[in-house]
């Protein structure tokens, strides 16, 4: 590879001198990439499909489609805000819920838990990630939301009730049951995920901090989570991905009404909510226009956060593991 | 002053009084009746001698014959292996580490260990050494500088690093974080340090620096160091064990050992011939 770099890169085999060996190198690298190639393509024609369509709607509106807070089909005005603003809402919430229990979880199952349950402990943790979300859905109705109203919100205005986040009506529906469903689909994939990331921490590394004489905890803090940090990191970005994109479980938690409200017991709307509620209503070409727009929101606030995720484990890495490498 | 090798079989209580009478070294650790099994397996079976106080302390053998396990009984590393179990007492300064009521995470303070591979934490050069420190809640603020400074000039660090200190201890040189890891040891102020074949993932270079400073550790600290390298035994060591499937087949001065052995299987391994 180092010799010939330009072979596979553009695919110019040299016939003559080239072994078999190396042709069927460089078949598999060229086929490789263009797999790799096609999913980048796949991703840029997704891009171009939903902004030609969304076309009629960035006209008609232009920025103010991301600062408007009103969506009324009728009058045909159409604005993101609401839905921006409970997607990323109802994502934080579900996060900070989330990250803490998912990282116990976690050191439980790779540093503390008796070596016989770990395995089944995990296969559980990892089978509860593959429960359709529309089952989550139903039990939240049925369960979580009751919960919330007649237990959580009560308690949450009791205490933290001076915040604006804990005031307001208690329906159970509403934004914070949002992000409580939520935190509970992520917690499998950001658990799971993170205690793979631990157990790849080197046993040499907890010894080193065992043989200075720190306690388990301590063991834990500096040698595991330190090392596995950027892997843990990447977890929960694994886990907000997936919060920001839910679309069915949290369609039938959050109340499903466009609205901008500090507090987190009135009802909220999703982006993804919105598209899959509402594109069989809409029939005329604006309405649908603006739902496609939302759509091409989303993918771009999901790539972001990628990137922004991406750059930071990059600078963790450049920290942690030296120039070398 | 009598050579304390060759009273190793005498009792440690007839010792005692002779040790404070200065007549015979002192010994910071005795093995009595050590036994180490891994399920159902034994690994060490028992061993019985004593390591002399501020001296180096060789254990050489084949491979798998016992010598990690040994050295990580004495600081009770073994514990945390499942498997793992333990009978026989380990004496440090009288008192038996296995007993009732010891505190195994100030075992470890006072008996450092350094590792066959570096393993520094991925944290800044000035936060491995301070490690230790911040754990037994030993100093704080401008005292910690001066602690990890002393440390580090300690393992004659110092000077390649004293400008790099917040820099990634990932980025020094293999021989450089061995010697990191040393001072690391260093800082929390231990009696006793272990190593377990600490060179032999370095190179030449590395591998004279480190031999140096464990001679030098040598004067002040206990030092029980495992190697497969008989030379380098035979360089920095004053007292010399041989073990062989797990058992203990010589123990004496190094000179000795290795110019005198009167055992037919340590004569035959220092030889090179074997099996
Ligand atoms: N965690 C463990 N579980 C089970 N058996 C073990 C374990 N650690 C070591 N052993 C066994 O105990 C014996 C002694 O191992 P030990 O690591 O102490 O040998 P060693 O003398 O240090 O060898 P080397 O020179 O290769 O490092 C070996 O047979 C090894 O297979
Ligand atoms: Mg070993």
């Amino acid at each position: 590879m180092s010799m010939f770099p330009h072979t596979f890169l553009f695919g110019k085999i040299k016939p003559k001198r080239a072994r078999k060996s190396l042709i069927g190198d460089s078949v598999f690298k060229n086929l490789t990439a263009i797999f790799a190639l096609s999913v980048l393509v796949l991703a840029l024609a997704i891009f171009y499909e939903l902004y030609s369509r969304s076309q009629l709607s960035i006209n008609e509106f232009g920025l103010d489609f991301l600062t408007g807070v009103e969506w009324d089909p009728v009058d045909q005005i159409f604005g993101a805000l609401p839905f921006i603003y409970g997607t990323v809402t109802s994502s934080i919430i579900a996060l900070i819920i989330a990250v803490p229990i998912s990282l116990g979880i976690a050191t439980y199952l790779s540093e503390l838990a008796p070596k016989r349950l770990r395995s089944p402990l995990s296969f559980m943790v990892e089978l509860l990630a593959a429960v359709p979300s529309v089952v989550y859905g139903l039990w939240g109705l049925f369960v979580m939301v009751p919960w919330i109203r007649d237990v959580l919100q009560p308690f949450l205005e009791s205490t933290l009730g001076f915040l604006p986040f804990f005031q307001g009506p208690k329906f159970g529906i509403g934004m914070l049951s949002g992000g409580v469903i939520l935190a509970i689909m992520i917690i499998p994939t950001i658990s799971a995920v993170s205690r793979e990331v631990m157990l790849a921490v080197p046993d040499t590394q907890r010894e080193a901090a065992f043989a200075l004489g720190a306690t388990r905890w301590e063991t834990i803090k500096t040698a595991v989570l330190r090392y596995a940090a950027t892997g843990i990191f990447g977890a929960i970005m694994l886990g907000l991905g997936r919060a920001l994109g839910e679309t069915m479980a949290v369609i039938m938690v959050i109340g499903n009404r466009p609205q901008i409200s500090l507090s987190f017991f009135e009802p909220a709307y999703t982006m993804s909510g919105v598209i899959a509620s509402e594109y069989i209503e809409a029939t005329q070409d604006l309405y649908l226009s603006s739902l496609i727009e939302i759509g091409l929101l989303l993918f771009i606030v999901t790539l972001m956060m990628n990137i922004i995720a991406r750059l930071l484990v990059w600078r963790t890495m450049r920290k942690f593991r030296g120039a070398k490498e | 002053m009598i050579d304390r090798a060759s009273l190793y079989d005498m009792k440690i209580e007839d010792l005692q009084p002779l040790e404070e009478a200065g007549v015979v070294e002192k010994e910071k650790i005795r093995i009595r009746g050590l036994n180490v099994w891994f399920s159902k397996k034994q690994v060490l079976q028992d061993l019985n001698f004593g390591i002399m106080n501020n001296s180096i302390t060789a254990i050489m053998g084949p491979s798998g014959c016992g010598k990690t396990t040994f050295i990580r009984a004495l600081n009770r590393m073994n514990d945390l292996i499942d498997t793992c179990r333990t009978k026989g007492e380990v004496l440090l300064d009288g008192v038996n580490i296995y007993g009732n009521g010891v505190d195994v995470f100030e075992l470890r303070k006072r008996v450092g260990m350094v590792f066959q591979k570096p393993n520094p934490f991925p944290k800044s050069i000035f936060e491995n050494v301070a490690f230790g420190l911040r754990v037994h809640n030993m100093a704080n603020g401008q005292r910690l500088k001066e602690e990890v400074e002393q440390a580090l000039r300690e393992a004659v660090l110092w000077d390649e690093v004293k400008d790099r200190l917040n820099e990634s201890a990932l980025r020094l040189s293999g021989g450089q974080q061995q010697r990191l890891c040393i001072a690391r040891a260093l800082a929390v102020k231990p009696e006793v340090i272990l190593f377990d074949e600490p060179c032999s993932a370095l190179d030449p270079t590395a591998t004279a620096k480190v031999e140096d400073l464990i001679r030098r550790l040598g004067e002040n600290y206990t030092v029980v160091i495992v190697t497969h390298n008989m030379q380098q035994a035979a360089r920095v060591s004053d007292m010399t064990a041989f073990l062989y499937l797990g058992k203990l087949v010589e123990y004496g001065s190094t000179r000795d050992i290795f110019t005198n052995p009167r055992n037919e299987l340590t004569e035959k391994y220092i030889t090179g011939r074997f099996g």
